[in-house]
């Protein structure tokens, strides 16, 4: 019996955005990586072009994570005392980017301009792979370090974060100074999601630099919002809403070695079973239950997340 | 897919004989759009026009139910693609599978490990649902005696696998007194197994490689007189699993394809190399539409990681899941133990109660009604500020519990601090950590005076 499948044929498209510059373009990256551009929703080849797989990026912290999972600072072992080294080990595991996670502290002190110049230029020089650069996540201290960073990465199309609406102006003129992209933070909410997509393009910043992050919770703590806020934001982009036609940017990773089921092996009851199972599974089917939902870009922790989300990536499209 | 007013209209003798008790046919045609009224009323309707009247109110993908001695399993009826448009309703059912190969005492212990696990998520007790039985050994003797091993092991459903129909009739006979189902009639032996489902009245799953081909081996089925029916659609990769899963939601309940709906069956093991992989795969599946997961592997960390996926996608987005607002009661706390407020959004209250129990000092954590949201959400929304604090405290038992006059808010709200000293004159407002996860540290410097 013949079947006659329906196919959703969608009038709009997710932009492309890339990340990274190379040497004829300005930067010193090895290559530049390109998201965005779907005309379906995930993985549905059938009907529509899904021309860029979503990326893996790999956290590595400015200085040695003080509140980080024992598996996790086992898993890396030496290099999470230099930045450069970790990048080049993420680089190593199969990361598509590294996002350097900047901290409120170095030995005690606030974290200077000068400190964060110097490790954002450590990890450029350390790998070919282009970079995303968070703030602590106190606006005072990202406006200051991220406006440094951005200078001191010129012309490298770095993407700046976490740009809210409370700190987005100085993030965004940073990033038009200096030929960067941000990342656009919010809480989980597609009209909260739009409307800073407009406030940042207001500014002069082409859509094709700006990436949203409509922030994502783990697996048992809040990750069905996440992923129906993202499932509605790249619906409406195919429907053809322009502001919400950005690709996605999520951090499972953060959010899940933040929750006992990943961070902690003692203490926890024994039907979580296995804890280093537990932890990888937690991140991994986290991070691809997102990518279901949209998401274009994951940053992940665990080296061994980085393997299995990218494989099955790969799978879901086809290689 | 329910018909219009206009639609049922010209299927009605459209005589406006009034009998039905409406003016007309059309206003009857009308009220049983709105389901007001029942068909039975009008005494001239046609068989054909029934019948037809009956299929369009019948749900786009059939309710399939599996029965065990003590549980039973409902998959399928769901009325939408994404979760956000209404709510998905019947959770799939996560099965695991073993082999008849396998000794029975090792074969009890399996069974008897997967089905007794259970795990407390949100206060909500989650565990597997059934068992899957293959005949691998390809003998009936040999299938029966696993069969009847596992149904002696456990009291929920079973999925008996097998080609051969007469396995699976020496495992149907084994599993007396339960409804499970047949995995699977297929274009080569469809005949014998639909008459073993019409015969002991249990559902059967339809395994074809193409859509095609399975639409035409369920109506065959149909046509033999079995209605349950469970989908294959053969793909066992993500990328192949996803887009037939897709296609055959989409059929159901857009074009209201009877051939193609029913529940679907998966078997994520064997599109994966290990017990991640697996859980990927299943994860996938369960947020897009499978009806049945069928395990290869059961270990704790991945039933427990896809018990708790299954129950968040499955989660009512309408709905979010509460805790009862009110006083509790954590680790023995005396008049002197620190008083906590947060929300009864179910997760919150389940990451604070979770951190101060473990920390092992004593707490009162009094849950505020912030309409089943999360802090910041609350916040935000108007549903957890000062007022809704202060009316909290005065209104339970608290006061009379507690010897000091010191209440600590979530650090996310820590802006509320003042507004708070005005609606609790007395009281000193502490300023807790952000995150649940920084209260045992915080707790351990807690003084009463």
């Amino acid at each position: 019996m013949p079947v006659e499948i329906p196919v959703e044929k969608w009038p709009g498209k997710v932009l492309e955005v890339t990340l990274g510059a190379t040497a004829a373009e300005g930067g010193t990256r090895a290559h530049t990586v390109t998201v965005g551009g779907e005309t379906a929703l995930p993985f549905l080849h059938f009907e529509g072009e899904i021309p860029n797989p979503p990326r893996l990026a790999v956290e590595i912290s400015d200085v040695r994570p003080a509140d980080w999972s024992p598996l996790l600072l086992e898993a890396w072992g030496e290099v999470v005392n230099d930045p450069a080294a970790w990048a080049r080990a993420a680089e190593e595991v199969g990361a598509d980017l590294i996002m350097l996670q900047l901290s409120l502290t170095h030995d005690g002190k606030p974290t200077t301009a000068a400190d964060a110049q110097a490790v954002t230029r450590a990890v450029l020089q350390a790998t070919g792979l282009p970079l995303i650069v968070f703030g602590p996540g106190q606006v005072d201290a990202d406006n200051e370090l991220l406006v440094a960073v951005a200078d001191a990465a010129a012309g490298e199309r770095i993407v700046l974060g976490v740009c809210e609406e409370k700190n987005y102006r100085t993030i965004v003129a940073a990033a038009l100074a200096s030929g960067h992209l941000v990342n656009g933070r919010t809480a989980m909410d597609v009209n909260l999601a739009k409307q800073l997509n407009i406030l940042i393009s207001d500014m002069g910043l082409p859509l094709e630099r700006i990436l949203m992050d409509p922030t994502t919770a783990s697996l048992g703590y809040g990750m069905e919002y996440g992923y129906s806020v993202m499932e509605r934001l790249r619906i409406a982009a195919l429907q053809g809403d322009k502001m919400t036609q950005l690709p996605m940017l999520v951090t499972p990773g953060y959010e899940v070695w933040r929750q006992k089921e990943a961070k902690v092996g003692d203490g926890v009851p024994a039907s979580w079973g296995d804890w280093r199972e537990r932890a990888l599974l937690w991140e991994t089917e986290t991070a691809t239950t997102l990518i279901a939902a949209g998401a274009d870009i994951v940053v992940v922790r665990h080296p061994e997340t980085v393997r299995r989300v990218k494989a099955f990536i790969g799978r879901l499209m086809g290689k | 897919m329910a018909l219009s007013g206009l639609q049922i209209y010209k299927l009605l003798p459209q005589t406006n004989c009034k009998e039905c008790g409406f003016p007309t046919c059309l206003a009857f045609a009308m009220k049983l759009a709105a389901k007001q009224a029942e068909l039975a009323a009008c005494p001239y309707v046609s068989e054909e026009a029934k019948s037809q009247l009956a299929a369009a109110a019948a749900p786009p993908i059939r309710l399939i139910t599996l029965e065990g001695p003590g549980h039973k399993v409902e998959v399928g009826n769901e009325t939408v693609l994404f979760r956000h448009e209404k709510t998905f309703y019947h959770q799939p059912g996560i099965f695991v599978r073993v082999k008849d190969t396998t000794p029975v005492t090792d074969l009890k212990a399996a069974v008897g490990a997967a089905m007794g696990y259970a795990v407390d998520y949100v206060g909500m007790s989650l565990h597997l649902d059934g068992v899957a039985v293959e005949a691998a050994s390809g003998d009936a003797g040999t299938f029966a005696a696993a069969v009847k091993a596992v149904h002696e092991t456990t009291d929920r459903p079973l999925i008996l696998i097998a080609g051969d129909p007469a396995l699976l009739k020496a495992g149907l006979d084994a599993a007396q007194g339960t409804r499970p189902l047949l995995y699977a009639a297929t274009a080569e032996n469809w005949q014998e197994v639909a008459a073993l489902a019409k015969g002991a009245k249990v559902p059967v799953a339809a395994r074809a490689d193409s859509l095609d081909a399975l639409a035409e081996l369920t109506e065959k089925i149909v046509g033999a007189g079995v209605e349950d029916i469970v989908l294959d659609p053969g793909a066992r990769d993500p990328a192949g699993s996803l887009v037939l899963a897709t296609q055959l939601r989409r059929l159901a309940l857009k074009k209201n394809f009877r051939p193609l709906g029913y529940p679907i069956i998966t078997f994520p093991g064997e599109g994966a190399a290990d017990v991640i992989e697996e859980g990927a795969l299943a994860g996938q599946q369960i947020a897009k539409y499978a009806g049945l997961v069928v395990l290869d592997h059961f270990t704790p960390a991945l039933a427990y990681s896809l018990l708790v996926l299954r129950t968040n996608i499955y989660t009512n987005p309408q709905e979010p899941i509460k805790v009862q607002p009110g006083v509790y009661e954590i680790n023995s706390p005396k008049a002197d133990s620190p008083l906590m407020v947060t929300t009864n959004f179910s997760i919150t209250y389940f990451s604070v109660a979770n951190e101060v129990d473990g920390s092992g000092l004593p707490g009162w954590l009094l849950v505020a009604d912030a309409e089943g949201m999360s802090v910041l959400t609350a916040w935000a929304a108007g549903k957890f500020d000062a007022e809704r604090i202060a009316k909290a405290v005065k209104t339970t038992s608290i006061q009379d519990k507690i010897s000091h006059r010191k209440v600590i808010i979530p650090g996310a709200v820590a802006v509320l601090m003042g507004e708070l000293e005005e609606e609790l004159p007395g009281w000193e407002i502490l300023v807790g950590p952000r995150e649940a996860v920084d209260l045992p540290g915080f707790l351990k410097l807690w003084r009463a005076n």
